[in-house]
């Protein structure tokens, strides 16, 4: 009985072949719908902000320099790799690569910086304005992020008081 | 200094301990899929222990909780001295997209240094490959930080009346930098 159980498991295996992928050697093509890495094009992209504000891992920061020169910095620490910032950008400039060999051994080796020369309005003096009314109420002015700390700046630190309202909760904008 | 002694410590076999300190076990997934017959690192001599005392190196996913920093720091205590971390997953490089909920800390470096990071959410089976595969020096690492600049402060200013034409070539002369 068992020599006969040790046969058909042997038939069993012989028929499945050999299955390991061969990676190390030759890598498989990935799915079509595959998302890795988000691509930044700093030649299409106009600085409106709109990835950094869908964004739901708050990884991509917006820093004004001066009137001119606005930064877009992606950190990509905790990104998830959901594309919605592929999905609103209106120039189409992040695209979603096939790129997912991103093993390193530091986490800043997959940030991606983009300096953006941006022109001014004549009449307003901004570019770009927040789609409802309550967004509106919340944001004084441009969106600042603390680009030399890495840190998305939390929107209602504006007019909120600086006190915690908790003592023993330590929350960490990080 | 640390990919020398990789190479001389890690050079045969890797065990590896499998930590998860709050993640939601898509990143655990991958990383058995990597244990799977389909990608089957048995054969590069990497096998799963099931304590963190016989392990060399400690794969960490999901974000430091506040309910499990602790734990993780005492897995990370048990762990014989040369000892590597790997943060896999965005939860364990970053800390999520829950980042700044109550009960999340951080990323995992907050409690334990971290050697090799490989982000995804999860990342591929092929990644934790390679990831592994740049610890041990089997492979360069693809990915550098990446910088487009407009330009150069402070931006140089040119006066027109110094521009002199010489055989179509302009030349900017007393260029003065503001």
């Amino acid at each position: 009985m068992s020599v006969l159980s040790k046969l058909q498991e042997a038939v069993v295996c012989l028929k499945a072949g050999r299955v390991t992928l061969p990676y190390p050697v030759k890598s498989q093509p990935v799915p079509e719908k595959f998302r890795g890495r988000p691509l930044f094009d700093a030649a299409k992209c106009t600085g409106c902000g709109g990835c950094a504000n869908n964004c739901p891992a708050r990884e991509i920061l917006l820093f004004d320099l001066c009137q001119e020169i606005r930064i877009v910095q992606y950190l990509g620490r905790r990104c998830t790799y959901c594309g919605r910032c592929a999905d609103v950008c209106p120039e189409k400039a992040i695209t979603m690569s096939h790129e997912f060999e991103t093993g390193t051994n530091a986490i800043g080796d997959i940030q991606q910086r983009v300096e953006l020369f941006m022109s001014t309005c004549q009449r307003c003096g901004r570019c770009f304005k927040e789609p409802s009314a309550l967004e509106q109420l919340k944001l004084k002015g441009y969106r600042v992020d603390d680009v030399a700390h890495e840190r998305w700046v939390f929107r209602s630190k504006s007019y909120l008081e600086t006190e915690p309202a908790v003592d023993d909760i330590k929350i960490e904008m990080d | 200094m640390l990919k020398n002694l990789c190479q001389k410590m890690f050079g045969r076999s890797l065990w590896v301990y499998h930590a998860n300190s709050g993640g939601c076990n898509g990143c655990d997934i991958e990383v058995l899929n990597v244990l799977t017959p389909y990608y089957d690192v048995e054969r590069f001599g990497i096998k799963l222990v099931g304590s963190p005392r016989h392990a060399d190196v400690m794969l960490c996913q999901g974000p430091a909780m506040r309910s499990t920093a602790q734990a993780l720091k005492r897995a990370y205590d048990a762990m014989p001295a040369p000892k590597l971390v790997f943060a896999i997953g965005s939860c364990a490089c970053g800390g999520g997209i829950w980042f700044d909920s109550y009960s999340v800390l951080g990323p995992v470096e907050k409690v334990v240094p971290v050697n090799f990071y490989i982000p995804g959410c999860p990342p591929r089976p092929e990644a934790i490959i390679y990831g592994v595969a740049v610890a041990v020096g089997l492979v360069d690492k693809k990915t550098a930080p990446v910088k487009f600049k407009q330009i150069e402060l402070p931006i140089p200013r040119y006066h027109p009346q110094d521009l002199t034409g010489r055989d179509e070539l302009v030349v900017y002369e007393k260029v003065e930098k503001v």
